[in-house]
């Protein structure tokens, strides 16, 4: 039985399809019927070719991951037929170009319906058409099969091609028709029943919201190196540059980055930079001074899988150990893990406020998943009028006061700031420890009683920034069987494994932690001692949180569920685990049958060129490899027929042997 | 044109003295900068200088303006971002040779190519002096240094020939010995709108035995002094630029007149960023989430 008010849209295609903006296309339709989106890309670090799956949930109901579901497949090309067709659940259904693609009956699921269309018949009236229109004759005959309306697709399609004239709108509208015209003819609507509110609300990134916070925080300085995924940032913040007053610079590298950045801050702007965690290593050093000169900076780390190059494209919260391990030395800063894509906008707009207030750099960990996906967030989410709270900052000197002491010794640890053209407040912001006035005391002056002053001084601001940060809170029963501790971006999906286990019959309750930096250890500490069970759940291989918060309050979660394959949790993934803790089963890390199967794909694409495809697949006794197999049956894309065998270790995943039926080698080559 | 009231050198001293070695060619860069400061009427208050690390990043602290002693090889990023964030500034970048043509040379050659209207003086003593006497990147071919026993082997860095191939429009050389010529040249460079370079001779009299004071006294000449000599000739300068050995020019090698990064800057249009009032107007905020509907 389908849910009727929420649908799961999957496109599949290589990179240089279009499917990002038929994505869009279908994003702001369903957007603008007053339906809730959230959307992921799993997309790789090519231009062209590749392959890119993009998944659309639009539901009526306000969803917090891109869920657990596919209901409907638009495949661009053979690859996407081949390995996603068989994830479309019953009553769902799989659109393609039937002129150019084959969608065989034993990939398909029970109660599914192909879709084939003939995209050259069908668009024979507009003459020679470019092949990524075959996206939208696609998308046409989607918003029949799901009871869209035809109308709102086409007033966003007059939006989106507006400035290029009115004849690429008419043939865009036209095609659509063309698509939905033939689906209406041909085939009866899925049966989904939506109530279209059509409430506007915005559909929006999280690199976006932080864009936007910023600006809306009087951010006025941005500095970056392109870098996957936080680039988003860089380009939103150029297209809108001029029009909100903000100087926006692409630097020479991250080592500029930080440290025009930080000048800019010194000087007396507000000022924001963002990398992901390679161009993070480089700043550490920078990021030191502005603790040391005591300069206010942003500084956001989104994260992508690591280390080194790593996967460029793929989410991961491994970079915590870094981002807590920038620059030699101790120094006062903030770490903040916005939570939500609405999170994000306030956490942009309080990085700026505590690193001006408490003059510091603030870093903001994120990851790609939060970055990069879209979501619908609610219509007055984001308010325009965020408090902006700069701190003492003196307007001038006299010189009767004698000279300026821009690092008093305060009770706070806060000393008033003088930003330079003030008049008599001239100091030297020093990377070298300094006294009150700034005056070194490395060399000439080495004083160990003034530099313990000094650095009680700054440390001590910790203190106050500690008591602004709002307490975190337990979600849901206080008396449940189980509770789930994650940090940052994985507060939707986790929300979601909630719902999905008190289904099943487990009573869990989440804590999300956004602040690590100072670290609320009373608060988090009074949480968990209450808790009958915990398990943390991250992105990453050795657990890293729970090892910070082992240190911060001495409290040892029972059970780790991780994740590090690049691609995000979704909410089935955390509940199984759960399910499997629950049951003393340990998690086993062999790899699966549809692990093989993509495996095989990789070898395929390696070795095979394209030319074969997987069949039947099962596991045997791997005599003489010292582990069980998974025996891949392959068969040629066009012919159907078995060519050759691939055995995959089902504990190593190594690919051990290749081996072609003969009469197919010379075709698909014997490479082992 | 404003009347310029120039300023005592007395308005610029600082209450720490330089720690330098006696003799060493910083002094004579310090005092030099001081004259220009007070020649162009240019307020404490408004004048930058941003440091890197090594004995001449040592600099702002004993000069009595706004600095930051900021981190090895990072002073021109720093200097940049704090010119952008108030252009009404002057922003003035001193360093060594190591701090400027070493660990920091990209952001050299990079704020070159954007013109950025900065004045960087580095105080080029052709060795790593506070790390006492190792080879630094402008350490002459086969002399010998705690890091080169044997004698250098790399070919040095000629930072006016790499500033004029990168965008510099005022490119100087100036001799710690000859303090009035460097003030002069000091002034010109931050008079001069646009990216600046002094590369002045610093003698180390610790660490660099070989290019001392009386090395330079012997060889070097004022490219003012020959009549045809055409600053606006790039072709001319570079010529100039790799003369080395007998004779070894100083002076102005090129000058020109270009739009600074700052001129083309258009969220610069309203005065500086520093100034501008923080946050968004509602309209402007409702135009900006429409984009998201």
């Amino acid at each position: 039985m389908i849910n009727r008010r929420e649908v799961t849209v999957g496109i599949g295609g290589a990179a240089g399809d279009g499917l990002d903006k038929t994505g869009d296309t279908i994003a702001k339709t369903c957007g603008r019927l007053g339906l809730y989106l959230c959307a992921y890309n799993s997309y790789q670090s090519i231009i062209r070719g590749g392959h890119i799956w993009l998944r659309v949930r639009v539901s009526e109901q306000k969803v917090y991951s891109h869920g657990d579901h596919l209901n409907l497949l638009i495949a661009l090309n053979q690859d996407s037929i081949e390995r996603h067709a068989r994830e479309v659940g019953p009553g769902g259904a799989i659109i393609y170009n039937s002129d150019k693609l084959k969608c065989d009956p034993v990939l398909i699921g029970d109660n599914v319906l192909p879709v084939p269309l003939p995209v050259a018949e069908l668009t024979k009236p507009f003459g020679r058409l470019p092949p990524i229109m075959q996206n939208t004759v696609a998308m046409g005959a989607m918003l029949y099969l799901l009871g869209l309306e035809f109308e709102m697709a086409a007033e966003v399609l007059a939006d989106t091609f507006k400035h290029k004239g009115e004849a690429v709108v008419e043939q865009n509208v036209k095609v659509a028709r063309a698509g939905y015209d033939y689906a209406q003819d041909k085939l009866v609507p899925l049966g989904y029943e939506w109530n279209f509110t059509r409430t506007r609300r915005p559909f929006i990134t999280g690199n976006e919201a932080f864009a936007l916070g910023a600006v809306a925080a009087g951010c006025k300085f941005y500095s970056a190196y392109p870098m996957t995924p936080a680039s988003s940032i860089l380009h939103w913040m150029a297209a809108h540059g001029a029009k909100c007053g903000v100087v926006v610079k692409q630097c020479e590298d991250e080592l500029a980055v930080a440290n025009i950045a930080i000048g800019a801050g010194y000087a007396g702007v507000r000022a924001m930079c963002a990398t992901s965690g390679g161009g993070f290593a480089l700043m550490t050093e920078a990021i030191g001074m502005a603790g040391m000169i005591e300069a206010p900076v942003v500084i956001i780390e989104v994260q992508r899988g690591g280390p080194s190059t790593g996967i460029p494209t793929k989410t991961e919260q491994a970079d915590l150990n870094q981002v807590f391990g920038a620059s030699q030395g101790d120094y006062p800063r903030v770490i903040i893990a916005p939570t939500d894509t609405t999170d994000c906008y306030y956490s942009a707009v309080e990085a700026h406020n505590l690193a001006e207030k408490y003059q510091l750099p603030v870093t903001i960990i994120s990851d790609l998943l939060l970055s990069e996906h879209p979501e619908t967030i609610e219509a007055d989410a984001l308010r325009h009028d965020v408090p902006i709270e700069r701190g003492e900052i003196i307007s001038d000197w006299p010189e009767e006061k004698g000279q300026f002491k821009r690092y008093a010794f305060t009770r706070s640890g806060i000393s008033p700031r003088a930003l330079p053209g003030t008049e008599g407040a001239m100091y030297v912001a020093g990377t070298d420890d300094h006294d009150e006035e700034g005056v070194l005391i490395s060399d000439v002056f080495t004083n160990s009683a003034m530099r313990r002053k000094v650095q009680e001084k700054r440390m001590r601001k910790l203190d106050a920034v500690l008591k602004e940060l709002t307490p975190p809170q337990l979600e849901g029963p206080p008396d449940a069987e189980v509770t789930l501790v994650g940090w940052g971006s994985t507060k939707g999906v986790i929300r979601e494994a909630v719902a999905l286990l008190a289904e099943q019959g487990i009573r869990v309750n989440h804590l999300q932690i956004k602040y690590l930096y100072p670290f609320q250890a009373k608060e988090v500490s009074e949480i968990l001692r209450q808790a009958k069970r915990t398990i943390c759940v991250e992105c990453n291989y050795t657990g890293q949180f729970a090892r910070h918060l082992r240190a911060e309050t001495g409290f040892s979660v029972g059970d780790l569920i991780l994740k590090y394959d690049g691609e995000p949790f979704e909410p089935h993934h955390i509940a199984e685990q759960v399910q499997a803790i629950l049951a003393g089963k340990p998690r086993s890390t062999d790899v699966t049958l549809e692990e093989a199967r993509e495996m095989a794909y990789h070898y395929i694409r390696v070795h095979l060129a394209d030319k074969v495809r997987p069949a039947k697949i099962e596991q045997v006794d791997g005599d003489g490899y010292g582990e069980p197999l998974w025996l891949v049956e392959m068969v040629g894309r066009d012919s159907g027929e078995k060519c050759g065998e691939l055995r995959i270790g089902v504990e190593t995943g190594s690919s051990y042997s290749w081996e072609p039926v003969k009469i197919f080698s010379a075709e698909v080559g014997s490479a082992s | 044109m404003a009347t310029v009231i120039e300023l005592p050198i007395a308005t610029y001293e600082s209450v720490v003295e330089p720690d330098w070695c006696p003799g060493c060619g910083d002094f004579g860069v310090l005092r030099a900068l001081e004259i220009a400061a007070g020649k162009l009427g240019i307020r404490p208050k408004d004048l930058v200088v941003v440091s890197g690390i090594g004995c001449s990043s040592n600099l702002p602290g004993f000069i009595h303006t706004y600095g930051v002693h900021s981190l090895h090889g990072r002073a021109v990023a720093v200097a940049t971002g704090a010119k952008l964030a108030n252009h009404d500034l002057k922003v003035v970048i001193t360093g060594g040779d190591g701090d400027g043509y070493g660990i920091g040379i990209g952001h050299f050659i990079h704020a070159m190519r954007r013109n950025l209207d900065l004045t960087y003086i580095v105080m080029n003593n052709q060795i790593y002096g506070l790390t006492t006497g190792q080879a630094s990147p402008t350490t002459m071919k086969e002399v010998r240094t705690k890091s080169t026993p044997l004698g250098n082997v790399e070919l040095p860095i000629n930072p006016i020939a790499l500033a004029l191939v990168s965008g510099a429009t005022y490119i100087s050389r100036g001799f710690s010995g000859e303090n009035k010529h460097l003030a002069d040249l000091i002034a010109g460079a931050i008079a001069h709108k646009g990216f600046s370079l002094v590369d002045v001779f610093s003698p180390c009299v610790t660490y660099n035995k070989v290019n001392t004071y009386d090395y330079f006294r012997k060889r070097i000449y004022k490219l003012e002094a020959d009549a045809d000599y055409d600053v606006t000739n790039m072709e001319l300068a570079l010529e100039r630029a790799f003369e080395w050995g007998e004779h070894i020019p100083l002076g102005v090698f090129y000058r020109d007149e270009q739009p600074t990064y700052e001129d083309r800057e258009a969220a610069l249009r309203n005065g500086p960023l520093a100034h501008q009032p923080l946050g968004l107007s509602k309209e402007t905020f409702d135009e900006l989430m429409e984009e998201f509907m």
